[in-house]
């Protein structure tokens, strides 16, 4: 069975398939009425479900489940900044934005990053948390984020990767500063942007300050890394450190804008996108009201476009960071949440789309949880 | 004691319950006390510099209480609102 994790501005949801990706149920909604930015099943044990939750009047929590989401209970410290010696001065969380289960040798550990910018870790089980020092403490933290930057949510720690080689090496994406790499489990950072346009500055490539809407690993290949920037569609390939931008390959009058970017499971040369019109006043929605998702399968040198089942015209369909993901599966399976809460999947590869889902709020994330 | 009134967005620490009973001089000593009976709640009012978060307001009486200091006396009341518009 597959299970996906619905997080979304109202309240989570759950969508199970029949066991062939073949017909949908959804169930919830789950705490209805908070603003769920993320909700993940934990792959080193099943039972393990975390989400990122706050409302619109109450401070930011993450709520957890250690039964595969019959029951839930609160976390006992939820990530929180040091006390600042001038309090009026001090970081408060406003969101939590990412939850990253930690590496496979690491069990228990969970990664988190928040809005604004911050890393944090919990050793068990999500039930508490502990700021990171190595970067919330960083002394380029004030440039790295900049106090006016971010997004209309506020600024953003919006992924952690973990090298599934070895736990020490990570990568985070941020809106204000790009992306930084740790090899010493998050003590120390380095900006990692070479290449990376940042067009809303003077200087186009600086060395940060782009905005790095997200990132994956290749599974198959842990050294390919991509990116879906502010700027475009970007590639690096380990240990080189200039990102090439792959997203010029795509069709001029489509562009390489959108706020994700799905990696193949099993074939490191394939990735999905799904574009955004990133023209003059920044529409983000599916470029001509014709959505559809862009797959390459050479890395990045061509894109090939898959939009079978989804509307031939208006489609206005706008999908965020969090919201498009793909199983394990053989077809890989992919599904992604769209803000007009309607639900998407594709059970062979891209080729051919299905809404199983429609008038949910706002999805903001999708996530697979299970697979039998 | 002081009467405390919870807006309905913390029921779910309370049980349902709108009205208790708490102890303390400060407001931030009235929270600490629910906070210790029902964990969680108090973080949801303040953040962690002790900030009345933007869309909570704290009377003690009538009088808005704008930090964790504000004092409360024995049977005053602490009213807790959730206070935002918009969908």
């Amino acid at each position: 069975m597959t299970e996906l994790l619905i997080g979304t501005r109202k309240g989570a949801w759950v969508c199970r398939d029949d066991g062939r990706r073949g017909a949908w149920r959804l169930e919830g909604p789950l705490f209805l009425g908070q603003i769920v930015n993320h909700f993940v099943a934990d792959p080193r044990d099943p039972g393990v479900r975390l989400m990122a939750a706050k409302t619109g009047h109450l401070g930011p929590t993450i709520l957890r489940s250690l039964d595969g989401g019959k029951t839930w209970s609160e976390a006992g410290g939820p990530p929180a900044f040091p006390k600042a010696a001038d309090p009026a001065a001090g970081r408060s969380v406003g969101h939590t934005f990412w939850l990253e289960p930690g590496h496979a040798a690491e069990p228990h550990v969970w990664w988190a990053g928040t809005s604004p910018p911050g890393l944090f870790v919990s050793e068990d089980d999500g039930a508490t948390w502990q700021s990171v020092a190595g970067f919330n403490e960083h002394p380029m933290y004030p440039q790295w984020v900049p106090p006016e930057a971010g997004t209309p949510d506020g600024p953003l720690l919006n992924q952690i990767v973990v090298d599934p080689r070895d736990p020490a090496h990570m990568y985070i994406a941020t809106s204000t500063g790009g992306v930084f790499e740790s090899r010493d489990r998050a003590r120390s950072w380095s900006a990692l942007n070479k290449g990376v346009e940042a067009n809303f500055l003077p200087d186009p490539y600086p060395e940060f300050g782009q905005d790095a809407h997200f990132i994956a690993l290749a599974p198959s290949r842990p050294d390919r890394l991509w990116q879906q920037n502010h700027c475009g569609i970007y590639r690096l390939d380990r240990p080189a450190e200039v990102w090439e931008r792959i997203g010029k390959a795509m069709p001029a009058e489509i562009g390489d804008i959108g706020f994700t970017i799905v990696p193949h499971a099993r074939d490191a040369d394939s990735a999905w996108v799904f574009p955004m019109d990133g023209t003059e006043v920044w529409p983000r929605v599916s470029p001509g009201g014709r959505p559809a998702v862009y797959r390459t399968g050479d890395a990045g040198r061509s894109w090939i476009r898959q939009d079978r089942g989804f509307p031939a015209e208006q489609g206005w369909l706008t999908v965020k960071r969090q919201a498009f993901c793909a199983d394990a599966a053989d077809p890989l399976g992919l599904y992604l949440g769209a803000t007009n809460g309607e639900l998407w999947a594709s059970a062979n590869e891209g080729e051919s789309w299905r809404c199983v889902a429609q008038r949910l709020p706002e999805i903001y994330s999708v996530t697979v949880a299970a697979q039998a | 004691m002081v009467q405390v009134l919870l807006p309905s967005q913390l029921y779910a620490y309370s049980g349902g319950v709108s009205r208790l009973e708490a102890k303390g001089a400060a407001v931030g000593e009235v929270l600490d006390d629910l906070d210790a009976r029902f964990p969680g709640l108090k973080f949801r009012i303040v953040d962690e510099q002790d900030r009345i978060r933007r869309h909570m307001r704290l009377f003690v009486g009538r009088l808005e209480a704008r930090d964790m200091a504000a004092p409360i006396a024995d049977g005053e009341e602490l009213l807790i609102f959730g206070a935002l518009s918009g969908g």
